[in-house]
């Protein structure tokens, strides 16, 4: 069960975030749901590389021989990477959207539709 | 020796030249404009250059691994790896050449095109890094043998592409677009990082032959593959994830569109990758060809349905996009519900797979020149409105052949390249099942009678008076239409070649797992 | 609105801090937790410092949205060329073409579990200076744009 815990967290944070984007009608909090969802991901690939009792793949001074598997680490600190890059441009939308509509309303953008 | 160095490391160059390209362009435009141009036009140039030299070279010398940071660029598996590929690397098979094929020839056309008809916009620096970064994308995602480095290179498509699409702001609107493919594409890249990590904990393997060498099919693997043909099924567009793809298109400029559409057709490549390398015949292969081929005729049939009453020339050409889009899903389907069955394989599976792939190039170059031609329009006119066309027939003389080639190619008239692609089709599914051969010949029915309206209302009539000094779009614009245009000729008037020489490789390496797995691995699965 | 003198000095001193532990990050990603991205990232957090405490104006000096643009491209130029340096060598690109050369940062690592030493490595540190400097010039620069619109705008 212990051992699940980072597994539940992450199904957790997933509904979390899915229901931001899903129910939220402000733009800004749509986008906090797809950080939220990236963090599930995120902890999920991590959780994927931890081994019990091991420690940090880091060979300078290390103690012990366990250690956690860095690939998952390396691949959630590019998917953060990512993420940063994401966020920085859907902001960046949002404040575009603010300045010509002057609201972050999900309501307002309806000028797609004919 | 500057040759055979060119050609070795050609996977590695045609991504360093555009990225490094996109990124010193923004500085020269600052001294001068006229420099960035060259730079931005002769980085294209050369990208392109090395991408058709690397395709040749694999169709004529079999699959390319390009392993990044070994000793030798072929060396897959490191000596102190214990006999598992752990760097990142480069497949480049017939498939994957294809794709790089159309790429090249696209972009580059598409370059020449928009140093032209973006020349009066602001903001010219981001637009060349992103647009060189989006062609970056797309080399990368179609070439590489890496499942988390295809991730990436969706990423760098996906945040390239948003940012283009919101480059024309336009009160708002075009970001609206933006805000909404972003949003899908990244939620859609967190599924596919959600079926890595599965794949990733499954196998210990990030690399494509390896964990199709351990596929097991387990439950796992099939939440992983839902997750992974959802996502790009959204990404390219198929119907019930389709409706990102009118607005994003139409909002997006001209040039930009005919990019997008190639980057649609790199995430149906990673959709029928994923299918046939990852799972192949561990798959329950009937089931899912049929999810494929229910997709396809779901967009053909809705596509074309909600092109006819549009009134924005670009979102009625990116309706077509979906609905052609759904003869690639249609054939390849087609070829993957009979996979495991080698009468049924050879008697019309590696046709309709051919027809589906030959598709894929046949309507990047049609669609391309298509919404080029709808972005030529409006750099003369300024409207996409059909309402508010007429006439121009009278002083776009180019343009409205240019249009009647594209036109003619998407409704499947011979001689152009759509008749020979959907001839392919209808024949191969006919035998698998005559009713969607009938319905995917009524959806190229209605596609002609829709561009015959299109087509009637934007060049024929008066002359209209506000259009009266309406000229010709400059040369540079009609030079990379005409490279669309010349494609799509040659390949509606020698088919046979093509098929023979591109398509059916391209078709029997993606259906041969086997084959992938022998080269990158060695011994074979 | 304009901040509390105690918050404006407290942000000029940490300031330089900041850089400085972000720059000992970037040069100790071969040995230790850290790398490019994130000792870059600390930095861009002085430079989010140094425009929540103060305005976007009076930082100008200080901050500068060219020189950051310039820091962006020579960061990435740096990084492709240390890519390059293994296809000038004969190698494939990215191979790590200067570990144990006795070259530049090319000493070699002793076995075992050791305190480590900052000349090993190879490409490595050069690529995790060249990823500190794009994403320090990169994440400031997006921190400036997003809350410089924010405040011309007059809340």
């Amino acid at each position: 069960m212990l051992a699940n815990l980072p597994y539940i967290v992450v199904v957790v944070l997933f509904l979390i975030g899915l229901a931001t984007i899903v129910l939220k009608r402000n733009l800004i909090k749509i986008f906090l749901g797809i950080v939220i969802l990236e963090s599930a991901v995120n902890l999920f690939i991590v959780s994927l590389g931890y081994r019990e009792g091991g420690i940090a793949p880091i060979y300078t001074n290390a103690p012990g021989t366990l250690m956690v598997l860095p690939t998952p680490q390396a691949l959630t600190l590019t998917s953060i990477v990512i993420g940063v890059a994401t966020s920085a441009l859907l902001l960046s939308f949002a404040i575009v959207i603010w300045k010509k509509y002057g609201s972050i309303e999900i309501g307002f953008l309806r000028r797609l539709k004919e | 020796m500057i040759t055979s160095f060119i050609v070795e490391n050609s996977p590695a160059l045609m991504v360093i030249v555009p990225f490094i390209a996109a990124f010193v362009a923004p500085l020269t435009g600052r001294v001068a404009p006229a420099v960035r141009a060259w730079i931005v036009g002769g980085a294209m140039a050369i990208t392109s250059a090395i991408t058709l030299l690397l395709a040749s070279d694999v169709y004529a010398h079999g699959t390319r691994l390009y392993v990044f940071g070994a000793q030798a660029a072929t060396q897959t598996i490191a000596p102190d790896s214990g006999g598992i590929p752990v760097r990142i690397m480069f497949t480049v098979d017939p498939m994957s050449a294809l794709m790089l094929v159309i790429t090249a020839v696209l972009a580059f056309a598409v370059v020449l095109y928009s140093l032209t008809s973006e020349r009066d916009h602001t903001g010219l620096g981001s637009y060349y890094t992103l647009f060189l970064l989006m062609v970056t994308g797309i080399l990368g995602m179609v070439s590489t043998g890496d499942i988390f480095n295809f991730f990436v290179f969706l990423e760098i498509l996906s945040i390239a592409s948003a940012g283009l699409i919101a480059f024309r702001i336009d009160g708002g609107i075009a970001v609206e677009a933006a805000i909404k493919y972003f949003v899908l594409s990244t939620l859609g890249a967190l599924a596919v990082l959600i079926a890595i990590g599965i794949y990733y904990g499954q196998y210990n393997a990030l690399n494509m032959a390896l964990i199709a060498q351990r596929m097991q099919y387990t439950l796992l693997d099939q939440v992983a593959l839902v997750l992974i043909v959802a996502a790009l099924a959204m990404k390219c567009g198929a119907v019930p994830m389709h409706f990102w793809t009118p607005d994003a298109y139409s909002m997006a400029p001209s040039s930009i569109t005919a990019l997008l559409v190639v980057a649609s057709q790199a995430s149906l490549y990673g959709l029928f990758r994923a299918v046939f390398t990852l799972y192949n015949v561990t798959l329950n292969a009937a089931c899912i060809g049929w999810l494929l081929i229910v997709l396809g005729v779901l967009s053909m049939v809705v596509g074309v349905t909600m092109a006819i009453p549009q009134k924005n020339v670009k979102r009625l050409m990116a309706y077509h996009a979906i609905s052609q889009t759904g003869y690639m899903l249609l054939g390849v389907g087609v070829g993957l519900a009979v996979l495991g069955n080698q009468s049924f394989l050879s008697a019309f599976g590696y046709v309709a797979m051919e027809g589906g792939i030959f598709h894929i190039i046949n309507h990047a170059m049609y669609k391309g020149l298509l919404f080029l031609t709808a972005g030529a329009i409006f750099f003369r006119i300024g409207t996409y409105d059909l309402n508010r066309m007429g006439g121009l027939g009278h002083s776009m003389k180019w343009t409205m052949v240019f249009f009647i080639i594209g036109a003619l190619a998407i409704a499947g008239i011979p001689p152009f390249n759509g008749y020979a692609s959907k001839l392919m089709i209808y024949e191969s599914v006919f035998a698998f099942n005559p009713i969607l051969s009938v319905i995917a010949m009524v959806v190229s029915i209605l596609t002609l009678a829709s561009f015959v309206k299109v087509f009637h209302s934007i060049f024929m009539g008066p002359v209209l008076p506000e259009y009266k000094d309406v000229k010709e779009v400059p040369r540079p614009m009609l030079i990379g239409m005409g490279i669309l245009a010349l494609v799509v000729i040659a390949f509606g008037l020698f088919p046979s070649i093509v098929v023979d020489t591109l398509v059916a490789p391209a078709a029997h390496a993606l259906a041969d797992q086997g084959m992938y797995i022998a080269t990158v691995i060695g011994g074979g699965a | 609105m304009r901040m509390s003198k105690i918050v404006r000095t407290g942000a000029s001193i940490l300031y330089p801090f900041i850089v400085i532990f972000g720059l000992y990050v970037i040069m100790h990603g071969h040995l230790t937790p850290g790398g490019g991205f994130q000792g870059g990232a600390v930095i861009a957090t002085g430079a989010a410092l140094l425009l929540v405490a103060f305005s976007a104006g009076e930082i100008s000096g200080m901050v500068r949205k060219s020189t950051l643009m310039g820091q962006e491209t020579l960061g990435l130029l740096l990084f492709i060329g240390a890519g390059i340096l293994g296809l000038i060598m004969g190698a494939p690109f990215f191979a790590n073409v200067l570990a144990n050369s006795g070259l530049l940062f090319g000493q070699a690592v002793l076995p075992g579990p050791n305190p480590g030493e900052l000349n090993t490595a190879g490409v490595l540190p050069i690529m995790n200076i060249a990823v500190g400097v794009e994403v320090w010039g990169g994440l400031a620069i997006v921190v400036m744009y997003l809350l410089s619109t924010i405040e011309r705008e007059g809340a």
